[in-house]
């Protein structure tokens, strides 16, 4: 398959991303607002071209931990769920990045807490990048604002992912999820010989040919001090990939007398509002963390240097205003804005709340 | 005679397999996880598939069991090993991919992940280790618990009005189109080891030949938490466990 | 250029599917395109929108408040989005059931028979491309009609792509609504 522009969903794009990466396997279970995932690949029949394996698991526990089992064998696997599914699988992820495995998972949010609502949402923040499930780990976290960048992370999200022997999540919401947009997918790669896999991933658990010595995929390790020993190891690995990996877009961020932070398809909907405010004479400029984990710390102190205030724009009550607020310091005023159980502002919206949380005090 | 003139190939009767390897086991003397190991290290070996063998194995006293038999591992989350193996031997059609489980793994918290493995026809081994309690933990019921046995966590007995009935998931297993081989054994005695390594390797022939999900249940001793010595386990299993898990075929396609 | 347009109507009178064949065929016409609807439960009969936005820039909101068209097929939609066209921009509304109707003096309306229309073409389920016809007829931006024909055929499956002239001829008696 060439290098083709179509017209699709975010969740179909993943689905057409994921077999043109050359993914050998996807579980997952059906969850609005992301079925057409799954849907998506049982429709396109990949194990009859590719010979990507897809699987409608009996659970997302389930999924997950097919995804580990993959994983720990040196394959490229993925799993795709929504908020209340991403849940279920904190276990298996947290086994997932104890056992430095490459994986990808799929959340497009939707609002919570508990059942919720399948409207939008960003309320999963604090769980993607601080933690989610037990222990000191983190996920490379990044946060698509297009559907092409749906299309683009699932590549760099494996990429980043065998690079790092850790598990990548795409933080996608049910907007970015559901909207339709022009993408130009990929030309389609090969999936990876098993030898070539046996090459890349010598520590995989798939059989050990010719004599190897035999390796195991656990994250167990009941000797305290070795324990501390693979801590300090994976805590070294997170520090490499904030150094090489952070990500982030800025947009007339120079000159500007007010700064918005906002991630994923709500800094399109900021994007808008600084154009509306523009309108009114109100200079904004945006900055959109691209991976939510590693922060752009750093990015976002410097962006905020000589502002009046800082806007942070997010579908939740407030979680990355905590990162906002650590990266500047509190040397000039963070304000929060957001929608909450599924409701989506409006960019009219995000410009009164300029005016009233920054401008008006 | 000198002793190196015992000690000759010819005369060999009995050795440690190969895939067994050189290390003390955590089991307690006793226990018939260390017997299971051994069946399935001979197994494997003798099957020659030692290069493309990759075992799951679970949360339980056989979390460890990667430490003795010397074919790639996969330690699973508690209850996961099906789905772990599902994908693995999906990925991997040429490999053969087994799960190694106890009855909390397979008949408790992992009961979704088992049942449907089975239900899908995954063409994998389910090794089931059932000694009716939680050895690892210290002594909890299991699901399989007998109606009467003392626990940690049934102290005055397992009681059905508080605990309900004694979990046949095998016998659910043999229901299910998936499967094509579903079977109970034990190893306590030479006889029964005997039938139980040929029941393995019939288990395992069938995960090569690709017939679906086969499951060897095997009636299990767990003297500390009976809190019996081996011997009067052996006896207590053959008294009481037998009745509620009788040995044989469940269904051989 | 740039189109900013909402379709809202009852959830089976095609209104995912316009929005689809009209971001396809401003796709076939070089545009940027986005198309966000309103998704779940009310997809099975309750009220459904959609929000396409054409655009020979970059879109940023795919979100929006405000509409150059507002498109709206009963009384509901009406009531809710009138207020939201933007001053010199465009309502067309099907007169169907409607009791209330819009009164605003800085925006252009269009009411249109377009249940009446499609009765004559003979196949309800052309609905959709009758009001087509007429939005095609109202925007300012002028989507070539062979660039909707490529849109049809990107949107449909294959097994529907008989029913392509059907289309055609819907949209073009959506047109003369409008004509008229």
């Amino acid at each position: 398959m060439k290098e083709e522009v179509r017209l699709m969903k975010g969740n179909e794009a993943i689905a057409h991303a994921a077999i043109r990466y050359g993914c050998d396997g996807y579980f997952g279970y059906p969850i609005t607002p992301q079925s057409e995932v799954l849907e998506t690949l049982e429709e396109l029949m990949p194990w009859e071209t590719t010979g990507m394996v897809v699987l409608q698991a009996e659970s997302e526990v389930a999924a997950i931990n097919m995804v580990y089992g993959g994983a720990a064998t040196g394959k490229a696997v993925m799993t795709s769920s929504s908020s209340p599914g991403v849940s279920l699988k904190q276990e298996g992820i947290s086994y997932i990045a104890a056992a430095s495995l490459p994986a990808l998972v799929l959340n497009v949010m939707r609002g919570g807490p508990g059942l919720g609502t399948i409207q939008p949402s960003q309320a999963d923040y604090f769980q993607a990048t601080k933690g989610g499930g037990h222990g000191d780990y983190h996920l490379i976290v990044l946060a698509p604002s297009t559907v092409q960048e749906m299309v683009d992370f699932v590549g760099l999200g494996f990429d980043l992912a065998f690079k790092y022997c850790n598990p990548v999540m795409i933080l996608a919401d049910g907007i970015v999820g559901q909207m339709m947009e022009k993408v130009v997918l990929p030309e389609q790669r090969p999936r990876r010989t098993d030898e070539q896999i046996r090459e890349q991933c010598p520590w995989a658990a798939n059989g050990r040919k010719d004599g190897r010595k035999r390796n195991v995929i656990t994250s167990l390790e009941l000797e305290s001090a070795r324990m501390e020993v693979i801590n300090h190891k994976l805590q070294a690995k997170y520090r490499e990939i904030e150094k090489n990996e952070t990500r982030w877009e800025e947009i007339d961020v120079d000159g500007a007398d007010y700064l918005i932070v906002a991630f994923g398809s709500i800094a399109r909907i900021c994007d808008k509002a600084r154009e509306l405010a523009a309108e009114k004479g109100i200079k904004v400029g945006i900055i959109r963390p691209i991976t939510l984990w590693p922060f752009p710390t750093e990015a976002v102190e410097k962006a905020a240097q000589g502002k009046k205030g800082v806007l942070c724009v997010e579908l939740n009550a407030g979680q990355m205003i905590e990162d906002v607020r650590l990266a500047v310091h509190d040397r000039l005023p963070v304000e929060h804005f957001g929608r909450l159980g599924g409701i989506i502002p409006s960019p009219e919206e995000v410009v009164e709340a300029i005016e009233t949380k920054l401008i008006g005090k | 005679m000198e002793i190196q003139d015992i000690i000759r190939p010819e005369n060999k009767v009995y050795c440690k397999p190969e895939l067994l390897d050189e290390v003390h086991m955590h089991y307690c003397p006793g226990c018939s996880h260390g017997v299971i190991h051994k069946l399935l290290a001979e197994v494997i070996a003798e099957m020659g598939i030692t290069d493309r063998t990759v075992g799951i194995s679970p949360v339980g006293c056989a979390v460890f069991a990667y430490n003795y038999i010397d074919v790639d591992w996969v330690e699973a989350a508690h209850g996961r090993a099906p789905a772990v193996a599902t994908a693995i031997s999906r990925l991997w059609p040429q490999d053969v991919v087994f799960t190694y489980q106890g009855d909390g793994d397979m008949s408790a918290i992992g009961t979704a992940e088992s049942i449907h493995a089975a239900n899908r026809g995954e063409n994998i081994v389910m090794v089931f280790v059932n000694n009716a309690i939680y050895g690892m933990t210290g002594g909890q019921m299991a699901p399989t618990t007998l109606v009467g046995q003392k626990t940690a966590t049934t102290p005055y007995g397992r009681r059905v009005d508080l605990n309900g009935h004694p979990l046949e998931i095998t016998n659910l297993m043999a229901i299910l189109d998936g499967t094509c081989y579903v079977t109970r054994q034990s190893v306590h005695t030479a006889a029964n080891v005997r039938k139980t390594k040929a029941a393995l390797k019939k288990a395992f022939e069938n995960a090569i030949a690709k017939r679906g999900t086969s499951v060897v249940e095997i009636v299990s001793t767990c003297n500390s938490g009976w809190k019996l010595s081996p011997e009067k386990s052996n006896e207590w299993m053959v008294a009481n466990m037998f009745e509620k898990y009788p040995l044989g075929d469940l269904k051989n396609n | 250029m740039k189109e900013e347009i909402i379709i809202a109507g009852f959830g089976g009178q095609g209104v995912l599917s316009m929005g689809k064949i009209l971001a396809y065929s401003g796709l076939m016409d070089d545009k940027e395109v986005t198309w966000m609807p309103s998704y779940g439960p009310e997809q099975r009969g309750g009220t459904a929108n959609v929000t396409v936005i054409l655009s020979d820039e970059k879109i940023s909101s795919p979100v929006l408040d405000k509409y150059d068209v507002v498109i709206a097929l009963n009384q509901q939609s009406l009531d809710k989005f009138a207020p939201k066209v933007k001053p010199g921009g465009i309502l067309i509304y099907d007169t169907n059931g409607i009791h209330n109707r819009p009164n605003r003096d800085d925006i252009t309306i269009y009411p249109i028979d377009a249940m009446d229309a499609t009765l004559e073409i003979g196949n309800s389920k052309a609905y959709n491309m009758v009001v087509m016809g007429a939005l095609l007829e109202a925007m300012p931006y002028k989507l070539p009609m062979e660039n909707v024909v490529k849109g049809l055929k990107k949107s449909l499956p294959e097994r529907h792509h008989k029913l392509i002239p059907l289309n055609e001829q819907a949209i073009e008696k959506g047109r003369e609504l409008l004509k008229k």
